[in-house]
């Protein structure tokens, strides 16, 4: 890691902190930093403003910065898994296995049984959407998972994947057709993605398993680097190639699928973020984008849940509509801006 | 009286096949491209690989390299078998230089080498002062200094290729593997890079295979050679020893094409327009005979005058010939060439 390196991090450090607070301090009601100080401090108990503040506001930035730097990583590891710029978290069809869960309770079209269970097992709303969505992205998961052991092209996994996620899109086609007008309310609202139905409660279970997933990118960064040259040149230099490849999806599909168990399918700062820092950055070195990767991912997930909230209180702008509007000028900016692109 | 030594001492043997059998397996068959291979490449050697088109070299390379199972047999490097090795222990004894393109950005030469540690170094892959010292090594072994902190995406085929050389120098390997490491190169970077690999087997112990397609390069260079023949086995030993047994001309000869020892080349085949005898001396006494043999005339040593059917003589300004005595003249080969086609088109 060079001095430069460590200066833009330091600067994306400040950023984030500065973005921390601002997102504590802006929504439906203003508190000035004063008063987020005192709450965080804990020297306002009782007052309103404290009260907004740490059970509403600091659960909900900590949502997206957990939210932000998982989906980072788990891109910036797809991508180099599969040599392929436009791999995201949701390469190996988990988003549309957590859809095909979510669906199956939220439509209900008939499909009493899954909702049924979820009720006997004392779970309701939130809780239950969550819980569907896991099932459902560990069931694809795990599919995807056996049959890619057998297979040795990594494009042809990447292929995989996707036939997996349209098949299994076809189902829930199939369900939102078949499903009441009401329930269809539910379930767009759970496509819009958001931030805000993450309590301290289920922070318990949502923070550590996304910090699991970023440690584990934390402790391969020598075998993704390897894996820049391509996996038959990896494995000539010593790289356990099968291991590492098993390793890197089931860590980017726990980021890819606990987001989307918690925050909704939350589309394009996957992909994005990694760009953005090997643009920042200028390198490929992944001992410098992990960490640059984490920050930048909270920075931009804080921004967008702050811009999503800004018509105030006439309502929220969907998140996932927020993070691609705002984004791919972004993204676009950066490519063109490096001569040949940062990808490649 | 002194008695000539018939055997010298030959260097170690770096890498060894047993009887190996290289191919491909599937659920249900087992197709083996190459059999009962026994090989040796020995330490301080070049050895080259080569063979007509989809013979199997590049299956033989990837095995040697542990790429791709062996069918049945033993592929051997210091005398341990390659099944018995780690893939961390493999690559600190064998480095690879593939056919693949490379794409990576944003990644400087140095780096690339530096990924050469990767079975030396530590979990995070941090380089010891060691290891350092390994990599500017092979910087210099290979004559990228200069090129050390540009972009890798950004240099020539050539200089990439002379880094990915490094990088498995760095690995300080007891031998280097190389799949047709000139193909997608111009010829003065195929040279520099077979050039280079011959320096390396000299100046350090690493014994080097490669394999090409520029035979006459090879043929000129390599301390050994492995001839694939059409029929499946292997031919092995100097390249003046396979050349003698007419191993090459068995294995690329073709309808229009003669492999001439004498001359370590091939030769098109052009016709039969008759004898030609050319005098003068010096360069252009052989430039006037490379004329000669491209519009198909064969050139003997010592051929009468009157049995010739073209007599060409040169001079420092130009040449004259005489054909059933009429004389032409002319001052450059091109216009010579231009005779002796307008000849054969008259006949």
């Amino acid at each position: 890691m060079t001095k430069a390196d460590l200066g833009r991090l330091t600067a994306l450090v400040l950023t984030l902190v500065a973005a921390i607070l601002l997102s504590l301090a802006l929504g439906s009601t203003r508190i000035p930093l004063r008063g987020v100080f005192s709450a965080l401090m804990g020297t306002s108990r009782g007052s309103s403003g404290a009260f907004v503040v740490t059970t509403i506001r600091l659960p909900r930035s900590l949502t997206a910065m957990l939210a932000g730097a998982s989906l980072g990583i788990a891109g910036l590891q797809m991508q180099t898994l599969f040599e392929n710029p436009l791999a995201d978290p949701f390469a190996l069809g988990i988003s549309s296995g957590a859809n095909l869960g979510v669906a199956l309770v939220v439509l209900d079209a008939g499909y009493g049984p899954a909702s049924a269970f979820g009720t006997a097992m004392g779970m309701r709303g939130d809780a239950l959407v969550t819980a569907a969505a896991i099932v459902g992205a560990g069931a694809v998961l795990t599919v995807v998972l056996i049959v890619s052991n057998r297979v040795a092209s990594p494009t042809t996994v990447l292929v995989l994947g996707l036939m997996f996620g349209y098949a299994v899109s076809a189902v829930v086609t199939v369900l939102v057709g078949a499903s009441r007008p009401e329930r269809l309310q539910q379930w767009a609202q759970w496509g819009f993605g958001s931030f805000s139905g993450v309590t301290w409660q289920r922070l318990r279970l949502f923070a550590p398993l996304s910090i699991v997933g970023v440690l584990i990118a934390l402790a391969t960064t020598k075998q993704l680097n390897a894996l820049l040259l391509g996996e038959r040149y990896a494995r000539s230099m010593g790289l356990k190639v099968r291991q590492a490849r098993l390793l890197t999806m089931v860590g980017a599909s726990l980021l890819g699928a606990v987001v989307t168990a918690f925050c909704g399918p939350i589309s394009f700062l996957g992909i994005a973020v990694p760009h953005l820092c090997r643009g920042l950055f200028g390198t490929s070195d992944h001992r410098v984008l992990v960490p640059a990767v984490v920050l930048m991912g909270s920075v931009l997930a804080l921004l967008a849940q702050m811009l999503s909230l800004l018509p105030g209180s006439a309502g929220m702008l969907p998140l996932n509509a927020v993070t691609s509007l705002l984004g791919a000028p972004v993204v676009v900016a950066v490519l063109l801006r490096s001569r040949r692109g940062a990808l490649a | 009286m002194t008695i000539a030594r018939t055997v010298a001492c030959l260097p170690e043997a770096a890498l060894r096949t047993h009887d190996l059998a290289v191919g491909y397996r599937t659920r249900r068959t087992t197709h083996a491209v190459l059999e009962r291979i026994n090989l040796t490449a020995r330490a301080g050697e070049l050895t080259c690989l080569m063979g007509p088109n989809g013979i199997g070299k590049s299956t033989l390379l990837r095995t040697l390299a542990g790429m791709q199972p062996a069918l049945w047999g033993v592929v051997e490097l210091n005398g341990v078998n390659l099944r018995a090795m780690t893939q961390a222990g493999l690559a600190r004894r064998l480095g690879v230089v593939l056919t693949d393109r490379v794409v990576v950005d944003a990644w400087t030469v140095r780096r690339v080498v530096e990924l050469g540690r990767y079975a030396h170094s530590g979990w995070f892959g941090g380089m010891a002062h060691r290891d350092r010292e390994v990599v500017e090594w092979a910087i210099d072994a290979v004559g990228v200094r200069h090129l050390a902190d540009r972009d890798f995406s950004r240099l020539s085929d050539g200089e990439r290729q002379r880094v990915m050389v490094a990088r498995a120098l760095a690995q300080e390997p007891a031998v280097l593997v190389l799949d047709e490491p000139t193909a997608f190169l111009d010829v003065p970077s195929r040279v520099e890079m077979i050039g280079l690999l011959r320096q390396l087997t000299r100046s350090t112990e690493l014994a080097v295979v490669v394999s090409t397609h520029d035979l006459e390069l090879a043929l000129r260079t390599a301390d050994a050679v492995w001839l694939v023949m059409p029929g499946g086995e292997v031919a092995t030993g100097a390249p003046e020893d396979v050349m003698l047994a007419g191993g090459i001309a068995q294995a690329f000869e073709g309808q229009h094409i003669r492999f001439h020892a004498a001359e370590r080349g091939f030769r098109l085949l052009t016709g039969d327009c008759g004898a030609a005898r050319i005098r003068g001396t010096g360069l252009r006494a052989v430039m006037a005979h490379a004329v000669l043999e491209r519009e198909g005339y064969a050139t003997p040593i010592e051929a009468a005058a009157d049995a010739c059917d073209v007599s060409v003589e040169v001079h420092d300004s130009g040449w004259r010939a005489s054909a059933h005595e009429v004389v032409y003249a002319g001052s450059d080969f091109a216009s010579l060439a231009a005779f002796l086609r307008a000849r054969r088109v008259a006949a």
